[in-house]
Formats: structure tokens, sequence, C-alpha cells
């Protein structure tokens, strides 16, 4: 009796050497327009570090083409690429998506998989963590802790809080959110592995696709600046619009705004609109709701510019200025030129 | 003529301006004096959608469906106030998105519905995961994000938001559709719709079999603001010293 266990304890031992040579992280990388997008450099990295940490290597998947060269996506850490190389897989098809991935995960023997909780990945993850059996953590903001089991950070109650989830499943799945982990650029070369799996005919057809060129998508942003009521009216937008564009910014608006009519409902951020996390938040003319803070107070610096000095949005502000958005916006304006050399 | 059955999966959360306060080490939400509403994308968009296509087309069958205890009830009965024929509440604390997802399709297997409509997420743990988890366990698509639906025939045409965009698709019913902004406006039951709600019928279901894949450990509080550095409007220009030199952002 005595012998057989400690047979099986070795045993132990031995597997887990075993299943760390077949283990590996798996990325989801997302592309629109040819481009490889922000938030799959952000994921891939992340991807590498967790990887790193769980010493087994990186992988990613593309399901159809980009311009670039796959296997420079090598510099962030990644070792192989699993590509699908398919015209038609150039447009979201969630159902599509979601048979691939999973098909390839389970032949690279992926145990973690990486997404990101943008649109794309919101249509996907949830399918695939069904399909795998395999527990999903949406939203998360940090690195799991694998040390003792496997848990990781995610935002709850709309960014007033956090939660740590533990994730039991053999196989995990974690949809990072946008602009929290940081791109890491290292060196390496990534090795292309080309993908055959028969496509199904989908049961979605696409109509029309209609992408805003040139604007920056707010989840994406780095730099938000948004207009609420003490904006006056929607004619009163052009120094938000002429600030967000010197800094590279992306416009955004509080509920009122977007219901009254004055900015496109796709600018509302807040608890029932858009979350965001940019590295800076300008909030000129709004209150700073309850509703307004919960979509917002993940950025990483806020400023407020409100003429009331009662306005609650100055209590979770890093900078503010009580004043009158149309004396202060022009000299802001100004001062931008001058720290790019445009004035 | 062939009966449309829709089902609209609803779930209760804090009010949007209730206080978010932990206890027994920061492992349980602290829901004293928390009022609790209708989940506000499954409420304004999912339901009044449904509502609106159930008054387009008057056979149409709506049913509701929450998971969790009798606390639940009251909260579903406003939903019902806004409309719906009946609705069924699935007696169980929910566990995660999958065990919620698959107490859900227990009901749709059976029910036969042609069209299943949830909010994109709920706005206390964010997951936005029941309804795509829901339509892989259903084995029908999934459209998430929709921001518009339109019905002709058995024929869904929806606008979703994608990457940087929207994208308008079309669709074979059965589905399930995960609802945001764009897809109604909000509506305030009326007095009839209240008294009304008492007596349509809410079933109590015994929950199914499943599995719960992922376990809350512990919650926590981001860290407070330091407080806000003032500058003076007359030295507006000051700001972008600091957010250039001090905050390093711009």
């Amino acid at each position: 009796m005595m012998k057989r266990r400690s047979f099986d304890d070795r045993a132990l031992i031995l597997f887990p050497i075993f299943k760390i040579l077949i283990m590996s992280v798996l990325v989801f990388i997302d592309h629109s327009e040819g481009q490889i997008k922000k938030t799959s450099l952000e994921a891939l990295s992340y991807g590498a570090a967790l990887g790193k940490q769980m010493a087994v290597p990186a992988e990613g998947v593309l399901l159809g083409n980009v311009q670039e060269d796959l296997s420079s996506l090598g510099k962030y850490g990644i070792q192989k690429i699993h590509q699908l190389n398919q015209e038609s897989l150039n447009q979201l098809d969630a159902e599509q998506y979601i048979r691939i991935i999973s098909t390839i995960a389970e032949s690279s023997g992926a145990t973690v998989i990486i997404l990101s909780h943008t649109n794309t990945g919101r249509a996907i993850a949830p399918g695939l963590s069904a399909l795998l059996k395999a527990g999903l953590v949406t939203g998360a903001t940090e690195l799991p802790h694998t040390e003792n089991g496997f848990s990781v950070k995610k935002n709850v109650f709309s960014g007033k809080a956090f939660c740590t989830v533990s994730i039991k499943t053999p196989v995990k799945i974690i949809s990072l959110n946008p602009n929290v982990f940081p791109v890491v650029t290292g060196t390496g070369t990534a090795e292309i592995i080309q993908e055959n799996i028969s496509l199904k005919t989908s049961a979605v057809s696409i109509k029309s696709t209609s992408k805003a060129s040139g604007e920056i998508p707010l989840t994406e942003a780095e730099i938000v600046v948004s207009g609420g009521r003490g904006m006056k009216g929607p004619e009163n937008w052009g120094p938000i619009e002429e600030l967000a564009k010197l800094l590279h910014a992306a416009t955004a608006c509080s509920r009122p705004v977007a219901d009254a009519g004055w900015r496109p409902h796709h600018e509302h951020v807040g608890q029932t609109g858009i979350a965001i996390a940019p590295n800076l938040y300008i909030a000129v003319g709004i209150s700073g709701a309850i509703q307004h803070l919960a979509g917002v107070n993940r950025s990483k610096v806020i400023v407020v510019i409100n003429k009331d000095p009662e306005a609650p949005f100055f209590k979770s502000a890093d900078y503010g200025i009580v004043g009158d958005a149309f004396e202060v916006l022009p000299k802001l304006i100004q001062e931008v030129k001058k720290l790019k050399g445009l004035a | 003529m062939y009966t449309m059955k829709i089902l609209v999966c609803i779930s209760k959360t804090p009010d949007t301006t209730a206080k978010i306060a932990f206890t027994d080490n920061n492992r349980k939400f602290v829901t004293d004096g928390v009022q609790w509403i209708l989940n506000p994308y499954d409420e304004w968009y999912a339901l009044v959608r449904a509502i609106e296509i159930k008054e387009k087309d008057p056979s149409a069958v709506l049913h509701l469906i929450m998971v969790g205890g009798p606390d639940c009830d009251v909260v579903i009965r406003k939903a019902l106030a806004l409309g719906g024929d009946e609705a069924i509440r699935m007696n169980t604390e929910p566990g995660d998105s999958f065990y919620v997802a698959n107490q859900i399709a227990s009901v749709a297997k059976s029910g036969g519905y042609d069209l299943i409509l949830t909010g994109k997420e709920t706005i206390d743990y964010n997951g936005a995961s029941v309804g795509g988890m829901l339509a892989a366990v259903l084995d029908l698509p999934f459209i998430s994000l929709a921001a518009k639906l339109e019905l002709t025939g058995d024929m869904v045409t929806l606008v979703r938001e994608i990457e940087g965009g929207e994208e308008t698709v079309e669709v074979k019913l059965p589905l399930v559709v995960g609802c945001q902004k764009g897809m109604a406006e909000q509506r305030i039951p009326n007095m009839k719709g209240i008294m009304g709600a008492r007596s349509k019928p809410l079933k109590v279901m015994e929950p199914v079999a499943a599995e719960s894949l992922t376990e809350i450990l512990s919650f926590e509080l981001p860290a407070a603001k330091k407080g806000v550095k003032l500058i003076p409007a007359e030295n507006a220009e000051e700001l972008i010293r600091l957010l250039h030199d001090e905050a390093k952002v711009i």
C-alpha cells in the first residue's frame, strides 16, 4: 500500500512537467482595415507576460489577413502565430470565429486564451467559454495570480469597484480591458503556422459596414475631451473638437447631451453608455453625476473644467479649473498649439 | 398564423446611485439600504424593444425570465408592469454567467422561443457574457451590441456595433441578441400596467443541474484620489504645462 502511494506521488510530481510541454497561452489578434488593433498589441504583450509567468510559450491566432508581416509580432514575445488566411474572415463572424479559435486552442494545447474586452471580444469570448467549458473573466485589469490556483482582477459595479475572480476550469479565458496593460516591445520573430480549417456557411449575412474613418474610436483613445450641458448647445462644440484634434483625442459627451441630440449617441460615456479608461479625460461643463463617473472613473488622469465650484466632479478630479469653459478652452488650445510647436 | 415567441432575460442590479461597499472580509457586497432595479440594459433596450414588437403584432407571446431567489419578485413585477405576458423565475442564487446561461437555456430549449433578448451587460458584475453563452449552449446565432432590430417575417435585420463602426446584418430566427442603446427608448410604467402586472403569471421553477466555472474571491474599492489640484482660470494655460511635465499624459 505504501509502495503504491509513493509511486503515485512520483507520477504526480512528473505529470505537471509533462503537461508544461503541451501548454500554451493563446492570444486572439483582432484587426480592422488591414491593421492590427492596438488593443490586440496590448493583449499580445499581456499574453507574453503571462506565458513568462507560467513558463509556457505564448502564441497568437489571427483570422483573415493584415498588411503587416506576422512574423514581426515576435517582438511582443510571441513564439507562434496561427493564421487562417481567408478573406471572408476579415469581417466579424462570431460563430465562425468561436469554432476556429476553439479548434486551434485545442490543437495547440492552449490552457489560457486571451482576448481584448472590445466589441469583437464581447461578441466571441462568451460563446468560446461555453463551447470549451472554460471559465471566463471579462474586463480583466491585471495579470492573473497563478501561484495558488488561478485568479484575475476585473472591474465591477461599472468601474466603481474591482473583484478578484478564480477560474476553476482547466482551460481559462480572459478578456483584457483596453488601455490597462502597456504594449511591450522587444525583439524576436514568430513562426507562422497556416491553419487549414474549413469554414461553415454563416448564419449571419453582413449587408453593410460603416466605419468612422479618421476618428479615433472612444474606447481606444488615450485622451478624451468630453462636453456636458455646460456647453449650452451643439453649436458651441468647436473648441472641444479643436482641443481634441490637437491632442489626438476622441470626443465624448454626457448623457443629457446625447439625449438632447446635441451629439451622437455613440459619444455618450457613462454607466449606460460607453465605459472608457483613457490616460487623460478632460470633462468640460459636466457636473459629474455618479452615473457619468461610473463610465470614466478608470481614467488615469481626470481634468474637470466647470464654472460651478460645487460641481461633484471636482471630488474625483486630479486637476480642476473653476471657470467659464468659453474663456478657458481658447487658452488651453493656444497653449497646446505652443507645446506642439504650432504657434 | 404563426405565433412569435419572445423571451427577454432580465436581471436585478443595485440602483445606479447605490453606495458600493463590502463586508465579510471584502467577500460580500453590502445590500443594506440598496434599492434594487431592473438592469437598465435589460429594461430600456431588450424589454422595451420586445414590447414594441408585441404592440405591432399582438399575437406575439412575450415571456420574461430571471434567475434568482424570491427577493427578485418585486423587480420582476416592475418589469411586468412595463409589459410581457408572463414571467419565469428560476429559483436559485445566480452563480456565474455560465450557470445563469444554463438555467435560462433549460427554459429556452423547451419553450420554443424565436427571439431571445438580453441587455448587453449588467451594471453590477459587467460580465457581458450570459447572452453569448446562452446562444452557444442553444447553438443559435448571437448578435452582440445590437442598437437596432427590425423583423420581417422570420428574417431579422440588426445594426450592431463592431470595432470602430457599425454593421447591418441579417439573420433568420431563432437567435439571441444582446441589446444596447439605440434599440428603444426608456418607458415609465403607467398605472394600468402596474395594476395589470399583479395578476400576470409569475412561474417559479426549480433550477437544473449546472456548474459555475468561476467564483468571486474578493472585492475591493479603487484607491481614493489624492484630491484635486485647482488651477486659477486666469492661468488656465498652466494646466497644459502640468499635464505635460507633471502628469506626463500629453
